[in-house]
């Protein structure tokens, strides 16, 4: 399952935080937004998601930590495999799913409190109240999001008052505090400006020796830059003749590694999409 | 440069479209201004009936009967006036303003419990039957003297003793402006008229019972009963309007039920609010009464829930729709579960609006007379209430009762009692909007 394509992970003891996206189907209510999409997430490595917009990438990243959900109507066929077992298994809790394969979002999300009280929130959820481990906890976290030395004099600002950059850091950090084994990111830097883009690219590489990442962009060279491996959606479309109505959906069209993607990419609607001929 | 006032075909549309412009704002100044000058106007008739001269006439004066002012007087001291003065009227005054029982049973009740007070130990196994000869008067003064403060004394004997009656009222106008016919035309009344500039709203007003004459009616148990029946209303509607708008906007499913529940809530609040009353007349008057115990300030609170609970839900759950998706999204997205979420996100994000709700939902309670009629507020309630379960009466139907009363002098009283209304209203506000900005202010 493990193509031991770049570093190597001997320090590290394997995890099997691999994610197996089996003949997945996602619907809105009757309308089949994402059509069979088959994708292996390796083990601490970056995957990128890639493609035009409506080709259900942000789809299928909400569906791997049942976020999904959430929406009146949404529903999954298939099977997404995390450490042995179907997410979507009847004996499956979203909420445990949820904070073992955490989220960053598009647009920077900080609670409405102290920098301190959204690092701790996590770890409040799930019944720590001792205030020495949840200092410690807001360190580390800070420091693995390298956030800790920008705001550690002032941890009772709050967490809206901070740059766009400092708050998605401070999200991620936010994320890193409950201890996930998966972090799935949803363009994290599209509303960031190129300096803080290039931060959160560097922490990315930095997050990559502990946690396995997903990240929806829709920035090629981003995707070029940080993963390892790309997956390329594209949108389907058919016309129902007798009533003219056009039905669209989304599918992958392929997953590979990065650079061969990029390169040499299998498929021609995936060369034409990476060297800017549509999308 | 071109010139952008030049550019023909345009131009003569731009003045158009400012001038629309201008007029609708002018418009809308306008109906500013009218809303200020008829609120200023409505203030100004309230004020102008509550301050002003009043004509008093009074069969003795107060310097025949102590050579020391009345107020200084200790309420012993006052007792023995009164003893003196009307020997036969202390029985009705310890029973008005002492009386623990119901008037039919006061006469054959021990004093021991039929006295809401102190009884000496001498007098607390007879009743008022055994005290109706010559001894009783003596008691009966001990017993005022014991239980009622100076000021009250007084108010007794102004009545009884000195017999000080409101001849005539003027209002806070006349009286700046009139000054001289005023005092000529009271200088030449036969039974020697004092004129005094008076208060209307005063102690009295505020802590004596209601009364048929208008010396000695206060709003005391009303202003006590809308108080409590506010807290209580409060205490009711705030948990299950909040609670009812939580549940429709965070775990309803789309079903019919639900979408039947939303458009009756959403009408409900339009309904006029004596049906309200005949509901709660049937359903906590008498179906619930082992519960309420009928006619009580607890069934009037009920009521009075039901009445605001349609606007309390939909002004929560405005709230909560507008506590942006992405705090949502960022709690669950930590593995938090929906009531974590609830709990300790969209609510306190959506408290500010919740307590603007509340905020018009107390408003509208506390001027509501129409269904605490039909429930059993009466203006002749003489004990203050003292129980979830006590009969009480609210001020707002003081003031229509007073405003509709032959003597107007009572028109100068219920204006008063107007007044005392506005600022209670205007304290409940201000608390509550004291919480919204801390809430606000706690956001960070």
């Amino acid at each position: 399952m493990m193509p031991n394509t770049q570093t190597n992970p001997s320090a590290i003891p394997a995890r099997p935080n691999a994610i197996e996206i089996k003949k997945v189907d996602i619907y809105y209510g009757s309308y089949r937004a994402v059509h069979d999409v088959n994708i292996d997430i390796h083990d601490r490595k970056i995957s990128a998601f890639i493609g035009p917009s409506g080709c259900g990438k942000s789809t299928v990243l909400r569906a791997i930590n049942r976020m999904n959900d959430l929406v009146i109507g949404a529903r999954l066929e298939g099977e997404i495999i995390f450490q042995g077992r179907n997410l979507y298994g009847a004996d499956i809790d979203p909420v445990e799913v949820r904070r073992r394969i955490g989220m960053v979002f598009q647009k920077p999300n900080p609670f409405p409190k102290s920098i301190y009280d959204n690092v701790a929130y996590g770890p409040r959820l799930l019944g720590i109240k001792d205030k020495a481990t949840l200092d410690e906890i807001v360190e580390s976290s800070l420091k693995r999001a390298a956030l800790w030395d920008e705001v550690k004099n002032d941890l009772k600002k709050s967490g809206m008052a901070l740059s766009g950059g400092q708050q998605q850091r401070l999200c991620i950090a936010r994320t890193i505090a409950v201890e996930p084994e998966v972090i799935l990111m949803d363009e994290p830097c599209s509303a960031l400006d190129p300096i803080s883009t290039q931060r959160i690219e560097e922490l990315m590489l930095e997050l990559v020796d502990q946690y396995t990442i997903v990240i929806v962009t829709h920035n090629m060279q981003q995707a070029q830059r940080v993963s390892d491996y790309t997956a390329f959606f594209s949108i389907r479309r058919t016309e129902d003749e007798a009533t003219g109505k056009d039905t669209r959906w989304g599918e992958l069209v392929e997953f590979e590694q990065t650079d061969q993607l990029f390169s040499r990419p299998a498929k021609k609607e995936t060369a034409d999409y990476i060297s800017g001929r549509f999308g | 440069m071109s010139n952008l006032v030049d550019v023909g075909v345009y131009r003569s549309d731009v003045i158009r479209r400012n001038t629309r412009a201008r007029w609708m704002q002018n418009i809308y100044f306008s109906t500013l201004i009218i809303a200020i000058i008829v609120l200023l106007l409505l203030l100004f008739s309230i004020i102008n009936q509550t301050f002003g001269y009043v004509a008093i006439s009074q069969e003795i004066k107060a310097e025949q009967l102590s050579d020391r002012p009345l107020a200084e007087l200790q309420p012993t001291e006052l007792a023995t006036i009164l003893l003196e003065q009307t020997p036969r009227l202390l029985l009705v005054m310890v029973r008005d303003n002492l009386s623990a029982v119901p008037v039919d049973q006061f006469t054959s009740t021990p004093l021991r419990d039929g006295i809401n007070g102190t009884v000496p130990d001498d007098l607390a196994d007879l009743t008022p039957r055994d005290l109706s000869g010559d001894t009783g008067p003596a008691a009966y003064a001990r017993l005022l003297g014991d239980n009622l403060s100076s000021a009250q004394l007084v108010a007794l004997i102004e009545v009884n003793v000195l017999k000080v009656e409101i001849e005539q009222s003027w209002t806070l106008v006349e009286s700046l402006t009139q000054r001289e016919e005023i005092e000529a035309s009271v200088a030449a009344t036969e039974d020697q008229e004092d004129l005094v500039f008076y208060s209307w709203l005063n102690n009295r007003l505020l802590t004596q019972r209601n009364s048929q004459r208008v010396e000695e009616a206060g709003i005391g148990p009303a202003l006590a009963g809308t108080f409590y029946l506010l807290i209580m209303t409060v205490a009711i509607s705030l948990p299950l309007g909040v609670g009812a708008a939580i549940y429709l906007e965070e775990y309803a499913q789309e079903s019919f039920l639900n979408r039947l529940l939303e458009t009756n809530i959403r009408n409900l609040a339009g309904v006029p609010s004596i049906i309200y009353g005949m509901l709660g007349l049937t359903v906590f008057v008498n179906t619930l009464s082992f519960i309420t115990q009928g006619r009580s300030i607890l069934s009037g609170a009920l009521t009075l829930s039901l009445l605001i609970l349609p606007i309390i839900i939909t002004n929560s759950r405005e709230a909560l729709r507008a506590v942006p998706s992405t705090i949502r999204e960022a709690s669950y997205g930590l593995g938090a579960t929906k009531w974590q979420t609830v709990s300790r996100q969209i609510l306190p994000a959506a408290l500010p609006g919740v307590l603007t709700g509340l905020i018009l939902g107390v408003s509208r309670a506390i001027g509501e007379t129409a269904p605490l009629i039909v429930i059993g507020a009466t203006n002749s309630i003489s004990t203050f209430p003292d129980s979830p379960f006590s009969r009480f009466s609210v001020l707002p139907f003081t003031i229509y009762n007073w405003s509709s009363q032959p003597d107007a002098a009572f028109k100068n009283a219920s204006s008063a009692a107007i007044i005392v209304l506005l600022v209670l209203l205007l304290i409940i506000n201000s608390a509550a909007i004291f919480f919204r900005n801390r809430a606000i202010s706690k956001r960070v």
